[in-house]
């Protein structure tokens, strides 16, 4: 007897269809991952059954949540249903709470607005529920505001609200995706514990494999708005029958092959380097306070190496990222680019500047829309003191474009008119355009989907052979710069805790804290196993 | 329910940081209006005795309005005068500055306040109205309405409103203040038309601001939770919405208040009210600066005092305010 079953339910928002015919169910006590990439409709199946679609959205088939058809229920019979008998998470921590009003009276709202308890009651229930989620009263009264917790706690909470009424589904819709490994796994772990207890059903929408490998009993994989593939965890991992599922799995996986690095010659050093960020002042002739956000960090990346800098939020790296950029000056130490500092005065060093370029995270966000391509991509050129012209420069915008594998006539596009994957070819043909000594990746794969990473990460290999790239690859995901680093440099709390080869530290991590991260990182199930079976077959 | 109890020294601690900026811009700002009327040419002695009067004669009456003494030290008694009640005598009338600033503020200032809480009666519901029913006809017609407010100068209206309820209806006299000896009743009726002509524009303008905010919230990640509690769209709207949505309101409401306080001349002139607006335009006419002086300061304190009062909103409203400096 299932609690949630959906039969053949499409939806579509302005004749855009969106679902086509999904079909999936969740019994009490069990665990169903809905996963794809995104555009494969797994946010939208999750506000179907919660029945949160926007007014333009038009459905046909059936969504039965315990004998309830929840397509067919008016509104004011939805506002009984939610947080009662489903509750939702969001994936989003830090945005999902008021601001402006107490955690406790936050959980406590699911309660009263329901009418299921005295207002006393429900601040009892309030207690006992971010007790059961991880909040101890002590540490976490239930008078704090959201603004004084941390992503995982703000999560908690929301987690807490979710399930204040003991509803019989839960949805969690990438619940851990903002979150950093460490607090993911107690996250996972959590919503694990509570559906034991509690014999909820859950509903997890996720794009990450390796959690749904770890957490599912059943795995729904969705593309286009279709499910394509379900079945129980273990048979789905050994059979899959659907080429876009193994697609999937193959990519997510994906591994590349380095050339092996040439001899080492310094290139970047790094020497004792620590950024101070002034504190607000508490008295108004005190001293202001300081936090240190890089802490006496020294290393040296050789021309032709790639290095990873891996790190939870909040640990340094982005602001040693600034610093080896020039774009921050630091209080001590020095960072030197071929043996010129890469700020000098109180400006950055232009002659070094020029040697660097840098790939951010969003491929969206880095391109001015209003620009063709060809401009977005030639802007370093204003770093050089001869920018090619004519011809050349035509010829160095060709090159570029083909060496990301874009064609030349790509440069008279606009940036909308490309995925993200294409954009993010574009940022690195940007990068490349100068032929710099340097390049910096900053968390560049981790926006897209994992068909799109595995063919950048391909690309990141190519252009090594063709180009002989020295880069530093800044990353919270461990599993990536496994595969495209030589070297890499664990940060946490603004120092370098662990530094080695990559294969060194991933397979025998000496630091405490490197042994926490590559304990709490998700592991894919052994797909190279499943391949063998496969192949015997 | 003791946990609803902002945290009271957080609070305090942030008073006490706003109130010593207060003091501060109060400081520097006297220093600025001393500094720029003192610049500004004209000597009010000669104004007074008029183009013929003799070198000596005027040199008898700068001495008399203190005018001789150096400017540091008339700066500190002008200070020292305001910090007593004393703001000086006016050069022109020659009675105590203080009565005619008091005279004309029991007039402006419930013409202020009256005419903010009609502005913010009108705005707040109009306001939200409109953003719960974003782009149906509801939303149109409000907004439309605002357009209209926005562009419509507040002297048309007050004329329109004369007309109305003056001359045609007779509900209201077309004009003059009967004061506060007539009775709170009557005050409060002469001053009803010049109000609501003072007030509509604004309103207009805050319930844009209102609706604005509200939208910009509504589209917040923690709307959906609440309506993936169990919330309806109304409770949500209410609960969650409209305090988020406050922050930019009470900014604008802070600004509306000083505006009205000193900038209703027009009004002022159109209803034949004694407000602080013609007071100052009429001692700008006539070189009296120490009653230009004092309202200026008089308006200036009111700012930056309305500016600590909405800064003491905002820690109200918004939890994250109180910790932050």
């Amino acid at each position: 007897m299932s609690l949630l079953s959906i039969e053949n339910l499409s939806l579509s928002i302005h004749r855009f269809d969106i679902l086509a015919d999904v079909s999936l169910s969740v019994a009490p006590g069990e665990i169903v991952a809905v996963t794809g990439e995104s555009g494969s409709g797994k946010s939208m199946t999750a506000l179907a059954v919660m029945g949160l679609l926007p007014d333009s959205a038009s459905t046909r088939g059936r969504i039965d949540l315990d004998g309830t058809d929840i397509l067919k229920t008016p509104e004011p019979g939805m506002c009984a249903i939610r947080g009662q008998r489903v509750g939702m998470v969001f994936q989003e921590p830090m945005t999902a709470l008021n601001p402006v009003k107490t955690i406790g009276d936050q959980v406590a709202e699911t309660i009263l607005v329901h009418k299921a308890m005295t207002p006393a009651k429900a601040l009892d229930r309030a207690r006992e529920m971010l007790d059961r989620v991880g909040l101890p009263a002590d540490r976490f009264p239930l008078s704090r505001y959201p603004h004084e917790l941390s992503g995982g706690q703000r999560q908690r909470v929301v987690i807490a609200m979710a399930i204040a009424l003991r509803p019989k589904l839960l949805i969690a819709d990438e619940p851990t995706t903002a979150l950093d490994v460490t607090t993911q796994a107690q996250i996972l772990d959590l919503l694990k514990g509570l559906v034991a207890d509690y014999g909820m059903g859950l509903l997890m929408i996720t794009h990450d494999l390796a959690v749904v490998a770890d957490m599912a009993d059943r795995i729904v994989v969705m593309r286009n708005g279709e499910v394509v593939e379900q079945g129980p965890t273990a048979d789905l991992l050994v059979n899959m029958q659907h080429p876009y599922t193994r697609m999937l799995f193959a990519a997510s996986g994906h591994q590349v092959s380095l050339p092996p690095p040439p001899a080492p010659v310094p290139l970047l050093q790094v020497q004792n380097v620590h950024r101070d960020y002034r504190l607000s002042r508490t008295r108004l002739f005190g001293d202001p306070g300081y936090f240190r956000a890089v802490n006496d960090v020294s290393f040296t990346l050789n021309r032709g190496e790639r290095l990873g800098l891996v790190g939870e939020s909040g640990c340094g790296k982005s602001t040693l990222t600034r610093a080896i950029l020039g774009l921050e000056n630091i209080q001590h130490g020095q960072i030197l680019l071929d043996g010129q500092p890469v700020f000098t005065g109180h400006k950055p060093n232009l002659a070094v500047r020029r040697k660097m370029q840098v790939v951010f995270q969003d491929p969206f966000g880095s391109f001015n829309p209003r620009h063709r391509v060809d401009r977005l991509i030639t802007e370093p050129f204003h770093l050089l003191v001869s920018p090619p012209t004519g011809t050349a420069r035509q010829d160095a915008i060709a090159e570029a474009l083909t060496a990301v594998g874009l064609r030349p006539q790509d440069a008279q596009k606009y940036i909308h008119e490309f995925s993200g994957g294409q954009r993010q070819r574009i940022a690195i043909a940007r990068a490349l355009i100068t032929r710099p000594d340097l390049i910096l990746f900053d968390e560049a794969v981790s926006a897209l989907d994992v068909s799109v990473r595995a063919q950048i990460l391909d690309l990141m290999a190519e252009l090594c052979t063709a180009y002989d790239l020295t880069y530093l690859f800044i990353s919270h995901d461990l599993s990536v710069v496994r595969t495209v680093t030589d070297r890499v440099l664990v940060m946490q709390a603004g120092q370098i805790v662990e530094a080695g080869e990559t294969a060194d530290v991933f397979t025998n991590p000496q630091h405490p804290y490197t042994q926490t991260l590559i304990a709490a990182a998700p592991q894919l199930p052994d797909l190279e196993a499943l391949q063998r079976r496969q192949s015997h077959v | 329910m003791g946990h609803h109890r902002p945290n009271v020294t957080a609070m305090l601690r942030y008073s006490l940081k706003r109130l010593t900026s207060l003091l501060i811009s109060l400081a520097v700002a006297s220093l600025v209006i001393f500094l720029v009327i003192e610049v500004a040419p004209g000597d009010p002695a000669s104004f007074m005795l008029g183009i013929n009067a003799q070198p000596d004669t005027v040199a008898a009456l700068r001495t008399e309005l203190g005018l001789d003494v150096p400017k540091w030290q008339r700066y500190l008694d002008w200070v020292g005068g305001m910090l007593r009640g004393d703001f000086g005598t006016s050069y022109t009338y020659r009675t105590p500055v203080a009565g005619m600033i008091g005279d004309r503020l029991w007039v402006s200032l419930p013409l202020a306040l009256f005419a903010l809480t009609l502005s913010t009666a009108i705005a707040f519901p109009a306001g939200i109205y409109a953003a719960s029913r974003r782009g149906k006809p509801g939303d149109v017609a409000v907004m439309g309405a605002t357009q209209l407010g926005v562009a419509v100068p507040n002297f048309w209206f007050a004329m329109m409103l004369v007309l109305i309820f003056a001359i045609n209806l007779r509900w209201f006299n077309a004009g003059g203040f009967v004061g506060w000896d007539a009775g709170f009743w009557a005050g409060i009726r002469s001053l009803t038309l010049p109000a609501i002509s003072l007030a509509l524009p604004q309103a207009a303008i805050l319930a844009r601001v209102m609706r604005s905010s509200l939208l910009d919230i509504l589209g917040e990640d923690f709307m959906r939770t609440a309506r993936a509690k169990g919330l309806s769209r109304r409770q949500a709207l209410w609960q969650h919405g409209v305090r988020n949505a406050l922050i930019p309101v009470l900014t604008i409401i802070g600004l509306q208040f000083s505006f009205l306080l000193a900038g209703s001349i027009i009004i002022e002139q159109v209803f034949y009210l004694p407000g602080l607006g013609r007071l100052v335009f009429q001692s700008i006419s006539s070189r009296d600066l120490i009653v230009v002086e004092s309202v200026v300061m008089l308006l200036v304190f009111s700012v930056i005092l309305v500016n600590f009062l909405v800064d003491l909103a905002y820690a109200l409203v918004d939890p994250r305010l109180r910790t932050r400096t």
